[in-house]
């Protein structure tokens, strides 16, 4: 993995267009959330509600899954258990070759790409095809999602008309942003008009009511979500709230911290299939209730509070180190902060620890997002796990990120450290010989004029100076 | 007759080895306050470096030094918001759960980030003996986020009245220090250092100045390397009180004679800004000898 | 129905339920107090933004859909005859031969290509509004079924203004959503169809109606508060 993400980095940083792109897409959305939080005392108590539904939520996690699974059943929505991507894929395999579907429509989906479910599909003959313009976009160019929100954020408007013009020849070639979105309706038109299976995600599962919550702005959940006769939801354990009316709180911290909107043009709540009598609607709505790791997560009381992400992108948007890199130079599927504190719990320590350390832990992201998770601290927390030191969370490839030279460097500075002795020797040694240290070696002084050590320490000027020493 | 109130000065490792100038400066400022000042010579390193890095171990016998250090029930001032964070806020943290929890609470209770206590408790006010001078002020992400001090620098600024204070473009994003950040991934860092130099050279300020010197090393180093002052090796480090006889001209724009005090009106911008720890300016800028 | 997922991933649950945190309760949801009239302005602001388009109308609300309908070009309007909206709606409508009234009355099975293809617009009626975000709250029914306010690219919804509520919140609540039940699909709509996915510059009618029109019918007194909802 190091050397891979190495290379990304030095590519995304090397990409000027990118990083312009970038630039001027997270100054807007931060301006964005800024605008749509007016006044700080009610975000403050919004974010505090925030976390206390989603903390509440995952104490109380098996019950309320117990609770939602009853619900939906009683609606008619068949609930799925799948303790790995693995599973998930087969059951969705299954649920279409029943239904005898070749093609499935897919609205906007993270869950549905932690799962690789397009890929698995098309090796066994089902067409997935994305419906989300950003997604649909992603799909032509064969590139996954850069952000959890914007998939196509990398891309601007002559990359994307480049693309219809290669896939779809029979369209005039347009860079005009209302011309490309004009094409991608027409061609979305007909999937819709005949698809016979719809895939969703599921933005909060509310268990009081047996009820999926779906949020979007183009319309397109929507339609993936009602005019096919099967549909088929995906949603992480974690995703599930207690009550209906914890959602409006929900809702507005969700939509805000994203994109600076009051509301999404459609919040749709789906609480089962077609009932007898009505005229549209799936016959068949199954929910797919994936772990892939979550429950393991959940046993730790600090890293559980990574499970209480509602996928806004705040995080990310402020991060001036995913400002620089995009989200491709990740690798990931969830990049930016979340995705750094995430993945290396997902996938283990040893494939992406080196994310956790990958952050200057300037905690811009933890200032700003909804649910109040203390990003930095459960970076660091990985750092501890990493290294394999601290209570032992169980996350995969614990210690592995403990190698050799670090172990050495902190054997020295601990010596010199804690022995205030050493330490002074230390010091007195490198003030007397500062023409000697070697200040200009390394990465930091390949972009910096090398320090240059003191003639005489504080410790001496202060001696010198008569300050007192107790 | 009473003594004078006393309190502890926790001066960082940095401030020790690199910018010993910055820690004499603060420590001025405070015994000019009428506070005595007592530096433990048995003081290293808060420890932030190994408990960043995922190492608690190291990091925990080195903190346990500084509780052993600092046992008086003394206000801790600390001339860096970074370091005072993780005296104030992660001791309790890394020592809960171990005997010396209690300690390290107690000792978080007392600890003051330099600025803070200045304008806060202190009051400080001073008439500003200096020439006009433009200075970019940079608030480390310590300061803006984990201490909440931000508005404390900012405040003393605004009480010199010769001052004209600016904030660089994307003031809010962090410089790329990081502390060990900077050397495991010195490409991201060097992008984050380059767009913040860029936008404190946008400025036209002769003076950066800010709370913590690990941002002002990160800085002071870039500005420096892409505006190499011919000759003159250590002018963006600011003023160096331990040596004496160096002509002015070497000292960069602010021109001191190594008494601290600016002795004439600065030299037209040729290169980027001189760095300086806010303690620094303070002191210069209100202390006649 | 018993897996040895759903029972693996239970169980590991369970052991981290006994060792976690117990979340402090909540504090209460923000309230307005804001008027009728109040409501309805705040409505019509955050719709207007989105380029909702916001029509004070009277009982003779047909004809001014018509007007609209034809400076839009549109050629027929897709309603549910079996409402009392429907039958308003057919009763007083100008001109059928210069817009054609379809009845949404057909399975989807049996319409889905006029649907789709032929439709130039349709019109529902809806439970209620929000004025906090400008949102028409809908429960599609047997009569107006989901796909007739999501698939032809016009959309008109007629609004009673005295059916508008401050918040989301208060709408779940004052109307008990959860102990009544709800139905298949509950929807709320805040604008046209709209994407940001290029360049973060808004495109509308991506793939939901383009235009959205609200005819806000006032009855009498805008003064008085709203009569207690069944």
């Amino acid at each position: 993995m190091p050397p891979e993400f190495a290379v990304r980095v030095g590519q995304a940083l090397d990409n000027e267009r990118l990083r312009r792109n970038l630039r001027r897409t997270m100054d807007g959305l931060v301006a964005k959330r800024r605008q749509a939080f007016p006044d700080i005392h009610e975000l403050a108590v919004l974010r505090r509600r925030g976390k206390l539904i989603r903390a509440q939520a995952l104490a109380n996690l098996p019950d309320l899954l117990l609770e939602l699974e009853a619900n939906c059943e009683r609606n008619g929505i068949r609930v799925h258990w799948a303790e790995t991507v693995a599973e998930g894929n087969a059951i969705v395999l299954d649920l279409l070759r029943r239904q005898g579907a070749r093609r499935v429509i897919k609205g906007k989906s993270m869950v549905s790409e932690e799962m690789g479910l397009n890929h698995h599909l098309e090796a066994q003959g089902i067409q997935a095809v994305e419906t989300d313009l950003g997604e649909f976009i992603l799909q032509l160019a064969g590139e996954r999602p850069s952000h959890i929100i914007a998939p196509a954020i990398h891309k601007d408007r002559r990359e994307i008309a480049a693309l219809f013009a290669a896939h779809f020849p029979e369209y005039p070639y347009t860079e005009d942003i209302e011309g490309l979105t004009a094409i991608a309706r027409r061609i979305m038109r007909e999937h819709f008009g005949q698809a016979i299976a719809g895939l969703s995600g599921v933005n909060f599962a509310i268990a009081e009511t047996g009820t999926l919550c779906l949020v979007e702005n183009e319309g397109n959940g929507r339609l993936c979500t009602t005019a096919p006769d099967l549909h088929i939801a995906v949603c992480g354990i974690e995703k599930v709230i207690a009550r209906l009316d914890q959602l409006p709180p929900l809702l507005t911290l969700l939509t805000r911290s994203a994109t600076g909107q009051p509301i999404t043009t459609y919040v749709n709540l789906i609480s089962g299939p077609r009932r007898a009598g009505e005229r549209d609607g799936p016959r068949e709505v199954h929910l797919i209730l994936l772990d892939n790791g979550r429950s393991r997560m959940h046993r730790d009381r600090q890293l559980r509070a990574t499970l209480r992400c509602i996928r806004c992108g705040a995080c990310m948007n402020h991060c001036p180190v995913y400002t620089r890199l995009g989200g491709h130079a990740y690798g990931t599927v969830y990049p930016g902060p979340i995705g750094s504190v995430l993945e290396p719990q997902l996938q283990g320590l040893e494939r992406q620890g080196e994310l956790a350390e990958a952050s200057s832990l300037c905690g811009a992201c933890g200032e700003v997002c909804p649910v109040r998770i203390p990003l930095p601290g459960l970076l660091r927390r990985l750092r501890a796990e990493g290294a394999g030191e601290g209570e032992d969370a169980g996350v995969p490839g614990r210690g592995s990120r403990r190698k050799a030279p670090q172990r050495l460097i902190w054997t020295l500075w601990r010596l010199t450290h804690a022995h205030p002795a050493l330490y002074r020797l230390a010091t007195h040694l490198a003030t007397r010989l500062r023409w000697l240290v070697p200040t200009g070696l390394g990465p930091w002084a390949r972009t910096r004029a090398a320090p240059v050590i003191a003639p005489r320490s504080l410790h001496e000027l202060a001696r010198a100076e008569g300050f007192a020493h107790e | 007759m009473p003594h004078s109130p006393r309190v502890y000065f926790f001066g960082t490792c940095l401030i020790d080895l690199i910018f010993p100038q910055a820690g004499l400066a603060a420590m001025r400022l405070l015994r000019r306050e009428g506070l005595e000042v007592i530096y433990p010579q048995g003081q290293t390193c808060c420890g932030q470096p190994a408990y960043n890095s995922g190492y608690e171990a190291a990091a925990r016998d080195v903190a346990r030094r500084q509780l052993d250090t600092f046992p008086e029930d003394y206000p801790i001032l600390v001339p860096s918001a970074s370091c005072a964070g993780m005296l104030k806020v992660q001791y309790p943290k890394l020592f809960a759960g171990t005997p010396d929890e209690e300690r390290a609470r107690r000792l978080a209770g007392r600890v003051h980030e330099l600025t803070d206590y200045l304008a806060r408790v202190l009051d400080w006010r001073h008439p500003d003996l200096g020439p006009p001078l433009k200075v970019a002020l940079h608030h480390s992400c310590s300061a803006r986020r984990e201490m909440g001090v931000a508005g404390a620098a900012a405040e003393l600024l605004a009480r010199l009245a010769n001052l004209e204070v600016v904030e660089p473009d994307h003031a809010q994003e962090c410089c790329g220090f990081g502390g060990t950040f900077a050397v495991k991934q010195p490409e991201i860092s060097a992008a984050m250092a380059a767009d913040k130099a860029a936008a404190i050279l946008a400025t036209g300020a002769r003076v950066l100045v800010g709370q913590d010197c690990g941002c002002l090393l990160n800085l002071g180093g870039t500005l420096a390397h892409r505006h190499p002052q011919a000759g003159v090796g250590q002018s963006w480090q600011g003023a160096d009180p331990g040596a004496r006889g160096v002509a002015p001209a070497a000292r960069g724009a602010a021109n001191h004679d190594g008494s601290g005090r600016v002795t004439r009106q600065p030299a037209p911008l040729a290169q980027g800004p001189v760095v300086k720890h806010i303690a620094e300016l303070l002191w210069e800028r209100t202390h006649a000898p | 129905m018993s897996s040895p997922a759903r029972e693996a991933i239970l169980q590991r649950l369970r052991r981290g339920v006994a060792t976690g945190p117990r979340p402090a309760p909540e504090n209460p949801v923000r309230r307005f107090d804001w008027s009728p009239p109040e409501r309805l302005r705040r409505f019509t602001a955050a719709l207007t933004a989105v380029r909702g388009e916001v029509i004070p109308v009277g009982d003779d609300w047909p004809a001014t859909l018509f007007s609209r309908l034809s400076a839009k070009g549109a050629t027929n309007l897709r309603f549910a005859p079996a409402t009392a909206l429907g039958a308003e709606l057919a009763a007083a409508w100008p001109d059928r031969g210069a817009i054609t009234l379809i009845p949404h009355d057909q399975p989807i099975e049996a319409c889905r290509a006029e649907l789709f293809s032929a439709t130039d617009a349709s019109l529902t009626g809806c439970l209620g509004g929000i004025a906090e975000t400008g949102t028409l709250v809908l429960w599609p029914s047997i009569q107006e079924p989901r796909l007739l306010s999501l698939v032809p690219p016009i959309h008109a919804v007629v609004l009673e203004a005295d059916r508008i509520r401050s918040t989301f919140h208060e709408f779940l609540v004052a109307e008990d959503w959860a102990g009544r039940g709800l139905p298949t699909n509950a929807l709320l709509i805040s604008g046209p169809s709209k994407s940001a996915d290029i360049e973060q510059t808004l495109a509308y009618g991506v793939h939901g109606p383009k235009e959205l029109l609200v005819l806000v019918r006032v009855k009498g007194d805008t003064a008085d508060p709203p009569p207690a909802l069944a």
